[in-house]
């Protein structure tokens, strides 16, 4: 166990073997994101209330959802930076952060889009929709710090500390957004917590949030081999590649 | 370990109060910042009752992070920050030594002059004590979190608008729960759950903030 962290986490093999592994991944998430893309916009059926319309949760859904799993990864990556100093991990929370902003804003955005015919107006200071949106402050002012720092490593272990932080106060965040908007704006519309689901639409979200997740560690390892070459640019093994790709 | 607290404490005081002219701007600050809202809004006195608890806060929020740039910036510059970190006691303590100092010198003259803000926006009354304990609560918590984005960016030349960037976030709980506090007070309503909330999130913050800033600092300087 340990000899294959220690392998797999020294920048070379990580390398070589997510180069290996990102066609396969490229391709699954592909294949994920047409066939549930098909299915959730033409195969499944239309919601007896909503219509076509709340067919925006196949994209809406799994992007709030990796929102979430991409901070946790940051923090994760933090933890493990932190206590350990592997370069890896450094890299794949430096790696994540745009992203994870990405699927933000794009939970945001589909959100409102999604909230115009329902609800009426784009935006409401919903207690859901409060907290993705400081969810998206917090990956902004990750990225902000990181730009801010020169040297990588400390920029890392800088981002780190916030990362960590940043985990702490989410919950915190997530429940004071609730009770405050609960407080303040009566009963809010809570949509997606009814477990009663049809199977013809639960399975195509599945395989969205399965893609979603496969894409975003897809992008993900490109980045962090991008990241990677750019810390290792002084060393013989990523010499060696560049002559590789020069002759 | 009790000493090198109260050492640090007396020197962060003293050196506060040798810079006179600098001590009452976050306070100028502050009772500015408030100045503005009834010449945006207009006179009337309901709206300014209404919206009075938020615009405090959120002045609140502003000085201190304003005032919160300089905690570690000159101890950094000069080579003591360095120094302290190198001594025998855990960084945490000195932290929260520094901390403790710059509240007392930009927090509580805050609290002090909140009740002259609180007469000019109208706020009821019986709001007024509710206001100074939310302040009491929250000012501290503002001071330990800030601390953690001041101690990430000392290293930094251009670290102020970046420093408001990472900390004005994480401040929202205290301004939800603070503000809600005094509205509720102006509206004569229980207040005891938002003042719970935050004398937990004060504890949070004295246990936790300290270790992430000790961490941050030691990255900042090394």
């Amino acid at each position: 166990m340990f000899q294959w962290i220690h392998k797999y986490g020294s920048p070379r093999y990580f390398y070589g073997f997510s180069r290996r592994l990102t066609p396969w991944l490229g391709a699954i998430t592909a294949l994920l994101l047409a066939v549930g893309t098909y299915w959730g916009l033409v195969v499944a059926p239309a919601d007896y209330q909503q219509g076509d319309s709340y067919r925006i949760i196949f994209i809406h859904v799994p992007a709030a959802w990796m929102s979430m799993f991409v901070y946790m990864v940051m923090a994760v990556s933090g933890i493990i930076t932190l206590v350990w100093r592997m370069k890896v991990a450094e890299a794949m929370m430096r790696a994540s952060a745009p992203l994870g902003a990405s699927f933000t804003f794009l939970a945001l955005v589909t959100g409102s889009l999604w909230g115009k015919p329902m609800w009426g107006t784009y935006w409401v200071w919903d207690a859901r929709l409060t907290s993705e949106l400081i969810l998206l402050f917090l990956y902004l002012g990750f990225i902000a710090l990181q730009s801010a720092i020169e040297d990588r490593r400390t920029a890392a272990r800088a981002g780190a500390v916030l990362a960590l932080v940043g985990v702490v106060n989410i919950p915190i965040i997530h429940y004071s957004v609730e009770w405050w908007s609960t407080l303040h704006q009566g009963p809010t519309v809570t949509k997606f917590d009814a477990p009663s689901i049809s199977m013809g639409m639960l399975i195509p979200l599945l395989i969205m949030a399965t893609g979603f997740t496969l894409y975003f560690f897809t992008v993900a390892f490109k980045r962090v081999r991008v990241e990677i070459l750019e810390s290792e640019a002084g060393s013989s093994w990523v010499r060696e590649l560049a002559d590789e790709k020069g002759n | 370990m009790g000493r090198a607290f109260a050492t640090i404490l007396a020197r962060d005081l003293t050196l506060a109060l040798r810079h006179r002219s600098e001590l009452g701007n976050p306070l100028m600050f502050f009772i500015v910042v408030v100045t503005l809202f009834p010449l945006a809004l207009g006179p009337e006195q309901d709206i300014l009752t209404r919206v009075a608890p938020g615009i405090i806060w959120v002045a609140a929020l502003l000085a201190a992070t304003l005032s919160m740039d300089g905690m570690f910036r000159s101890d950094f510059e000069d080579g003591s920050l360095e120094q302290m970190l190198l001594s025998p006691h855990p960084p945490a303590l000195l932290v929260v030594a520094k901390v403790l100092a710059h509240w007392l010198v930009t927090g509580l003259p805050l609290i002090l002059i909140s009740p002259l803000l609180a007469l000019f926006l109208h706020l009821p009354l019986e709001a007024l004590p509710v206001l100074l304990a939310t302040l009491a609560l929250g000012t501290p918590v503002l001071s330990m979190v800030g601390a953690i984005g001041v101690a990430l960016t000392v290293g930094l030349r251009r670290g102020g608008l970046l420093l408001t960037l990472l900390v004005l976030p994480l401040y929202i709980p205290v301004l939800i729960f603070a503000a809600g506090a005094v509205d509720n007070a102006a509206a004569g309503l229980p207040v005891a759950g938002q003042l719970y909330f935050l004398a937990a999130l004060l504890v949070l913050a004295l246990t936790l903030a300290p270790l992430a800033t000790a961490a941050a600092l030691r990255i900042s300087v090394a």
